[in-house]
């Protein structure tokens, strides 16, 4: 009797993996259809001594490092249910195979939504937090460390945990949901999470304008910063020119006198309805960083040097992602990590190998020790994801 | 040379001079509680760091000594959090109370943790910010102990809760060093030490999130006869996409208390009062506003009262913010609940609430954040009765089970602390409770920061994770082999 049996007893859909299911090599795969087999098979893979990676719909698989070892690969995506939306609480519960874009069509039916954008076609409930990372909503409605109210994981020995719960305001122990959000599953398996949720605004206008140069973009900003119009978001693009586009969200009787205001505020922006091309989106491919930079460094992100074909996205909630294209040498991508660096904290997510190797992909890490220490708690023979994270976590 | 105390007074009057460590009984008795007067214990020694390498000194010492130690900011807590160890040091933070910067083209301000509250917000106002957490304690509440609690207020509704609103801390860890969780690589830290109810260390400074004043405020204040009617009322306006500022709601014993302590002048015979404030860009307010006004009638609203100005708004509010010490005018002592359920479960909630009270004879006046189920039944009985403080005990405990039982929470903003340790498992499964201390193990494993509070029974933090059941039968027995 082998692994495989083994595991099969745990789990119903277990197989030897295949060259698809991941960017690195894996032994096997399987795919829980809920979280007590889900349970059952990480108490197995614990008997077995076997290194564990969760994965959803893998399109973030490529952030962070690729993992030291990769035993079994856990699927989420049978875990696909809506467990309870409750709409009159604005509440709903999915596990974490659930597509965002599935759970996002069920929310729509009821007039709500879960207020976290920016996700790849794909991206699954767990995979969403499991990165952590957030869209231009985030300026007013956080990353998904602030829209998780609940949720439950199964630990590395296979117990079953929860954190939160169902409502909204609550502090009832420690927050393990603003814990796991991004810590790329080297944590735990999450299994299924619950989410506050916002209503559909009945109104939205993008308003944009092009400068030419950093300062005036950055004036524009602060202008609409510390103004009364409560954006959404406010965007800065670098590509021809620097590209500013607030978006505006509300009532229908008030969101075109606001989008009107901000025109006003960029010195002459143009208002539409619908999104400008590019929102929300970057050039696939290459070295993508993220880097927290603050408004009031925004001048100084967009001074920047960057090769010519790179492209930035700046977000006025504090990040920023930079694309620089495949080929870019190392040393160049080393250049402007550096540049990033010197104004706020630098994490490459993606890249090629050759410059993966070559660049400090982290950063320096404040409280690594600490985060070490918690990390063998919950993980102490370093079987979970392990080699993805900060610091070789 | 005497007990481990003395010894760190010694060392801690070298350390910070005379006058910043307090050994007298008598002083000392000032700090035996905090909000939650129930619970009272002298500490062993206080301690008034003024800096964030005093406060690291501090507690390196008492890790050295093996004494326990608690931080403190202004005592307003009301779970006990803040109770301190006869056998140990309180830490106060009530002389570290610097705003350090105010830095608007970034919207964030960086504080000590002994400031105020409402200070942040009077220092930040003449730019037209202000610091949104409001805890009704704000005149007086710490912006370490809003950390600490993941305090909210009536507007969090809208804006979120303390942990919304901060962008990193320092922090003395229980090692004694001094590190700065915030949005760098890696976990979130700062994210669970937010509301981990000075467990996992100490804050020295604080870097928050400042929010643009909004341009317009709307207040209404909209009287019901019966309290089905004012829920109605909230899960109309939720539902109609409406995201108020604040939604409060008050029940007649409630409103009588608040009449008879400051004359609020609320609509007579009400048997339930809500207040909805809605604030932002002017355009989208007025709209907005009417509509929670016809909302309110629709439901039966008998009487809709709109604020003109900012006067008339704060006679509004004056009812709301004195209902929980008015209470005081209608019984001789009380105890303040604090629990949550799904806003849908209003009408279900309170009637069971009603039938309780009933049928054990002991009042409860309800004061509630309506907008997200968080309630705080007010459980009225007399000090001088034999009995009556076990029995109020009793229907508010009972009153936390009908939360659960909803769906629910037993803390919407005041911690667990000591007062509820207990109910911790009515939440959460033992292995719910094991998984969150492997955080608090992580940063403490001598448990020595603010023992004995969130958590029931402390885990050993030598144990290793779950049940160790060594390697698999199978492999055990040589029928089987990895890979
Ligand atoms: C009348 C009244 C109304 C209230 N209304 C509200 C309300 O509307 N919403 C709400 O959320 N709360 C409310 N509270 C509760 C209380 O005011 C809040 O919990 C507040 O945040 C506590 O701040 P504090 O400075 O008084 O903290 P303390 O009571 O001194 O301490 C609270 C906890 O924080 C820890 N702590 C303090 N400083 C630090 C630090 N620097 N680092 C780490 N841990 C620290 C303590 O150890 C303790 O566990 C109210 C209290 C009162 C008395």
């Amino acid at each position: 009797m082998d692994a495989l049996k083994i595991l099969a007893e745990a789990c119903a859909d277990v197989r030897p993996a295949e060259p698809d299911d991941a960017p690195w090599a894996a032994r096997f795969t399987a795919a829980p259809a809920d979280a007590g087999e889900a349970a059952a098979l990480l108490r197995a893979a614990a008997d077995l001594g076997l290194a564990v990676v969760p994965r959803g719909g893998g399109t973030r698989l490529r952030w962070g490092a690729p993992p030291t070892r990769c035993d079994l690969l856990v699927d989420t995506r049978r875990m696909d249910r809506i467990v309870e939306h409750a709409a009159g609480d604005l509440v709903v519960t999915a596990e974490a195979g659930t597509p965002l874009a599935v759970l996002g069509a069920a929310l729509a039916e009821h007039g709500q939504r879960l207020s976290l954008d920016g996700q790849p076609p794909g991206a699954t409930v767990g995979g969403a937090v499991a990165s952590g990372a957030a869209g231009p909503l985030r300026l007013l409605y956080g990353s998904p460390r602030d829209l998780v109210i609940g949720l439950t994981i199964v630990r590395a020995d296979g117990a079953v945990a929860r954190s939160g719960g169902k409502v909204v305001k609550n502090v009832a122990g420690y927050d393990l949901g603003r814990l796991f959000a991004g810590s790329s599953g080297t944590l735990g398996l999450i299994v299924s999470a619950t989410f506050r949720l916002h209503p559909v605004p009945e109104a939205r206008a993008f308003v944009s304008r092009t400068f030419a140069g950093p300062g005036e973009a950055h004036d524009a900003v602060q202008r609409v910063l510390h103004s009364p119009a409560y954006p959404a978001a406010v965007e800065c693009s670098s590509a021809a020119g620097h590209r500013v586009d607030v978006l505006l969200e509300g009532v229908a009787n008030g969101v075109p006198d606001r989008a009107a205001a901000v025109a006003d505020l960029l010195g002459g922006g143009t208002v539409a309805a619908g999104p400008p091309s590019g929102w929300a989106e970057l050039p696939a491919g290459g070295t993508l960083v993220h880097a927290s930079v603050p408004p009031g460094s925004l001048r100084d992100l967009l001074a920047v040097p960057l090769p010519a074909d790179a492209a930035l996205a700046w977000s006025a909630s504090g990040h920023a992602r930079v694309v620089l294209p495949g080929g870019t040498a190392p040393g160049r991508v080393a250049d402007a990590l550096a540049a990033l660096r010197a104004l706020g904290s630098a994490v490459v997510r993606d890249a090629p190998p050759d410059v993966r190797d070559a660049v400090d992909v982290w950063g320096e890490i404040p409280g690594l020790a600490l985060m070490r220490r918690v990390k063998d708690q919950f993980d102490p023979d370093h079987r979970l994801s392990p080699g993805r994270f900060a610091g070789g976590i | 040379m005497g007990t481990p105390l003395d010894r760190l007074a010694a060392r801690f009057t070298a350390l910070l001079g005379r006058d910043s460590v307090i050994d007298d009984p008598v002083r000392l008795r000032t700090y035996e509680c905090d909000g939650l007067t129930t619970h009272r214990a002298s500490p062993g020694l206080v301690v008034l760091p003024e800096t964030a390498e005093d406060v690291a000194a501090v507690v390196r010492d008492c890790v050295a000594a093996g004494v326990p130690y608690v931080a403190r900011g202004s005592g307003t807590g009301l779970s006990g959090g803040a109770l301190p160890r006869t056998d140990g040091v309180l830490i106060v933070t009530a002389r570290m109370r610097r705003i350090l910067e105010i830095d608007i083209p970034n919207q964030r301000a960086v504080v000590e943790p002994g400031v105020i509250n409402l200070d942040v917000t009077r220092a930040v106002r003449p730019y037209g910010y202000y610091f949104a957490p409001d805890p009704s304690s704000q005149q007086i509440c710490s912006v370490g102990g809003n950390v600490a609690e993941n305090s909210g207020g009536a507007h969090c509704l809208k804006y979120g809760f303390t942990a919304h609103h901060v962008l990193s801390c320092e922090v003395v860890t229980p090692d004694g060093e001094i590190v700065e969780l915030g949005e760098g690589p890696g976990y979130d830290l700062l994210g669970v030490f937010v509301g981990a109810e000075g467990t996992l260390g100490i804050t020295t400074k604080i870097t928050v999130r400042l929010t643009r004043v909004p341009e317009t405020v709307q207040t209404l204040l909209a009287a019901f006869t019966s309290i089905e009617a004012g829920g109605t009322a909230v899960s109309a306006i939720i539902g109609a996409g409406v995201v108020p500022a604040a939604i409060e709601m008050m029940d007649a014993l409630s409103i009588e208390a608040a009449e008879a302590a400051v004359g609020c002048g609320y609509p007579e015979g009400a048997a339930a009062v809500l207040i909805v404030e809605l604030d932002g860009p002017a355009s989208e307010v007025a709209h907005q506003f009417a509509e929670v006004e016809r909302l309110c009638r629709d439901a039966g609203a008998f009487e809709v009262r709109i604020a003109a100005d900012d006067a008339e708004r704060a006679l509004i509010w004056t009812g709301r913010k004195s209902a929980f010490a008015a209470v005081g005018r209608i019984s001789p002592a009380y105890l303040v609940q604090d629990g949550v359920i799904p806003r849908t479960a209003l009408p279900r909630v309170l009637a069971r609430i009603d039938a309780l009270s009933a049928a054990s004879g002991v009042r409860v006046a309800n004061v509630f954040h309506a907008g997200d189920g968080n309630l705080h039944p007010l459980v009225l009985f007399d000090d001088a009765e034999e009995g009556a403080a076990e029995r109020a005990e009793e229907v508010s405990g009972a009153i936390l089970d009908l939360c659960v039982e909803h769906g629910g929470s037993i803390t919407g903003e005041h911690g667990v602390g000591v007062d509820k340790a207990r109910y911790m498992p009515r939440m959460f499964t033992d292995t719910d409770l094991d998984t969150m201390q492997m955080v608090r193990c992580g940063f403490d494993p001598a448990g020595l920061c603010n023992p004995g509070k969130v958590f029931p029974t402390p885990r050993l933090c030598g144990e290793v994770p779950g049940v160790k059941k060594g390697p698999h039968p199978l492999v055990a027995e040589g029928k089987a082999e990895l890979f």
